[in-house]
């Protein structure tokens, strides 16, 4: 790397350094994903995959993506869940690699609800 | 960038590293890249976390999940559950000593919650080695605003305002220190760190370069700017191999970077570093024998005046602070004086790092407000001593603190209280001792250490330090006398007042505090021949209970001399002459009918 040789690049690369450690913390937006043995099953693993590819492409950094258990509800994997602040945390159904970037540009860019994938929701 | 789900923070300090996370780091790398998961989950090399007593130690991030003592066959379990299915292993979570609750979180677990970290803020959170996620971290961020919009004097007033003391010991005024050395005249200044850290047991300085080598720097750049001084020192023991190459790595990224070298940032400020191997003296940390190392003579403290400030490395004004100061500068210049200040006590301002060591549980390293009671750095922070064991006291301050007893656990702890009930400071080494351990043995063991470590320039430390543990060993061998008390007061006193450096008027610290608060047992040691904790293999024998003993013969075989004999299910007898009090046979007696007298 150049030599830093003003006070404006130091600023700049302070900037952007951050992204390196965007996933040290927990964000009050989450995604949540059931992996259990069922989830998995049922391509849990595509669907995080997918989801990271998915945020990487939109360059969205202040989301916590996280794996939980079987929630027991097998028949819908995979099931995602969407917890936003100070709103209803939203869990969808039979999610499939293709519907996540619909979960991700409308839910979580826009904060507007799948309402056809939604499977049940938790009030905040 | 690939964008990682999450990040597993590996602690990568000198402590796990002997526990083994090498191997847990390479175990890790192999499973994930079988799983298919090594684009999900970026691993990371940390400093110290200091809960060290339970490394090694790993940590998921975001959900902040804590595993503590993992081992190379846990690692494909905790890929397999936690990072594949989402299922954390709560086996490997953290237990609190005293609830026995079982802690999945970081945050959640006493040892962290009682803390506040300032200089260690990001030990354990970042890769010491990546330039970037130090700067993520408001990384000088303090250099930036100091070059952009203050002067060196208002530099100095900051720190003062602060009321930053220095942290190796001696707690003098750090903004004071470099306003005297600003004030010298002269072309070339000298900025050096004095990270030659020997007190036993203590390692917060090794810790800090390992964990956050550029924070230490950024405040070395700072005190430079402040003083007028264009080159500096780092002094780091050669017995700290890791703590040196992550000190040099940063100098070299920094250098690199031009944040070392010339006009730092397009301004007129010109800074350069190096690091000094110490071989490892005691004395050498001392600064005017520091001075005498880094100038390549025999480290050796000589008489002040003239202090550092105004006559120091190669005769010119330098200014030596400690590891630990330098690490709080950059967030006193970046948050200002009163953000500081506002922690701590009336006269002693912040935090400190203490080890913790000794006779309890949770061992490690931790950060608290100035003012805190020993009480909860004991037993919030540190889980209090084992099982059945009863608290006799805590010696702090190392070879040249003193111990000091459970009433005087509600103390808050700052450099004056501490210097008022007796004991230091120092660099802030905590040791634990329980009803097992003998004061008189402790107090012996700190001066073999400071006796050793004389640098043997001044009569009242080279000769006087032989002559009380010439006392010492005879009193532990039971053959003190009654005038030993008074003996040793006196020379104690006198070594005190008479020495050159602060090696030797400390050094008798150990043994004035512990005739202050624990006098009946160097009494029982004299007049009664007798070691109350069992220690002192002089004064007392073993026995066996023949009430208690059921011939079970155990002891007659594992006794190495064949001490002990007796027919089987007869309770048996041990000939005290043959005996070399070796232990065994207490330790492996499954009735306790061994026992010491």
């Amino acid at each position: 790397m150049n030599k830093l040789l003003t006070m404006e690049e130091l600023r700049e690369l302070r900037k952007k350094a951050p992204d390196e450690m965007t996933a040290r913390q927990t964000w009050d937006t989450q995604v949540i994903v059931s992996v259990g043995t069922c989830g998995i099953a049922a391509g849990a693993r595509e669907v995080v995959t997918e989801l990271l590819k998915e945020l990487q492409r939109r360059n969205i950094k202040n989301v916590s993506v996280t794996k939980t258990g079987c929630i027991g509800m097998c028949e819908r994997e995979v099931l995602l869940d969407v917890v936003r602040p100070n709103e209803d945390r939203v869990t969808y159904g039979r999610v499939v690699p293709r519907d996540v970037s619909r979960i991700v540009g409308e839910h979580l860019v826009n904060g507007r609800v799948v309402e056809g994938l939604v499977v049940g929701r938790i009030s905040s | 960038m690939v964008f990682y789900r999450g990040h597993l923070l590996i602690c990568g300090g000198t402590g796990c590293v002997s526990s083994g996370c090498k191997d847990i780091i390479i175990a890790f790398q192999e499973e994930l890249r079988k799983k298919k998961l090594d684009e999900e989950i970026k691993i990371v090399e940390t400093g110290c976390h200091g809960l060290c007593e339970m490394g090694p130690l790993v940590i998921l991030h975001p959900e902040s999940v804590f595993y503590c003592r993992v081992e190379v066959k846990d690692v494909q379990e905790i890929v397999d559950e936690h990072l594949m299915k989402g299922r954390p292993v709560s086996r490997l979570f953290f237990t609190e000593p005293l609830s026995l609750d079982k802690v999945p979180k970081y945050q959640e677990i006493g040892f962290y919650r009682k803390q506040q970290r300032i200089a260690l803020r990001n030990c354990g959170f970042i890769d010491p080695e990546n330039f970037n996620e130090y700067l993520a971290c408001d990384g000088y961020a303090a250099l930036e605003k100091m070059l952009s919009e203050m002067t060196p004097e208002e530099v100095t007033n900051v720190v003062k305002a602060a009321g930053l003391r220095g942290r190796g010991g001696g707690g003098f005024s750090t903004g004071t220190k470099w306003e005297l050395c600003a004030k010298a005249t002269s072309i070339k200044k000298y900025i050096i760190c004095n990270a030659d850290e020997g007190d036993p047991g203590a390692f917060m300085d090794r810790s800090l370069l390992e964990g956050d080598p550029h924070n230490v720097l950024e405040g070395m750049m700072i005190a430079a700017y402040a003083i007028g001084a264009d080159e500096g020192y780092l002094y780091i023991r050669a017995e700290y191999p890791l703590a040196i190459k992550r000190t040099q790595t940063a100098i070299s990224r920094a250098e690199e970077l031009g944040l070392l070298g010339k006009n730092i940032l397009g301004s007129n400020f010109s800074f350069t570093l190096k690091i000094k191997e110490g071989a490892g003296a005691f004395v050498c940390g001392e600064e005017t024998a520091l001075i005498a190392s880094i100038e390549g003579r025999r480290g050796m403290p000589r008489s002040r005046p003239p202090f550092p400030v105004v006559k120091g490395l190669f005769g010119k004004p330098t200014v030596i602070n400690n590891v630990e100061t330098f690490a709080n500068v950059p967030q006193i210049i970046l948050h200002g004086a009163d953000k500081f200040a506002a922690v701590g006590t009336e006269r002693s301002k912040g935090t400190k790092v203490f080890a913790l060591t000794g006779k309890l549980r949770n061992t490690g390293l931790v950060e608290v407000p100035m003012g805190i009671t020993m009480r909860e750095i004991i037993y919030d922070i540190g889980g209090g001593t084992f099982e059945g064991k009863k608290f006799k006291a805590v010696q702090i301050g190392g070879p040249s603190g003193g111990c000091l007893p459970e009433d005087r656990l509600d103390l808050p702890i700052d450099y004056d209280s501490l210097v008022q009930a007796g004991a230091m400071m120092g660099s802030g080494g905590l040791v634990v001792l329980d009803d097992e351990s003998c004061i008189v043995d402790v107090a012996r063991y700190f001066l073999s250490f400071t006796r050793s470590e004389s640098c043997g320039k001044c009569t009242p430390c080279r000769e006087g330090t032989m002559r009380l543990l010439e006392i010492l060993e005879r009193i532990c061998a039971g053959q003190g006398v009654p005038e030993d008390i008074a003996k040793v007061e006196k020379l104690a006193y006198i070594i005190k007042a008479s020495a050159l450096c602060g090696l030797g008027q400390t050094a008798p610290n150990p043994i004035l505090s512990t005739l202050r608060y624990f006098r009946h047992e160097y009494e029982a040691h004299i007049h009664d021949k007798k070691c109350p904790a069992g220690v002192c293999q002089a004064l007392f024998d073993y026995r066996i209970d023949d009430r208690i003993c059921n011939g079970c013969t155990i002891c007659a075989k594992i006794c190495p001399v064949g001490a002990i004999s007796g027919e089987r299910k007869q309770a048996h007898q041990l000939d005290i002459v043959k005996c070399i009090k070796c232990g065994i046979c207490l330790e492996r007696c499954p009735k306790n009918a061994i026992f010491k007298e």
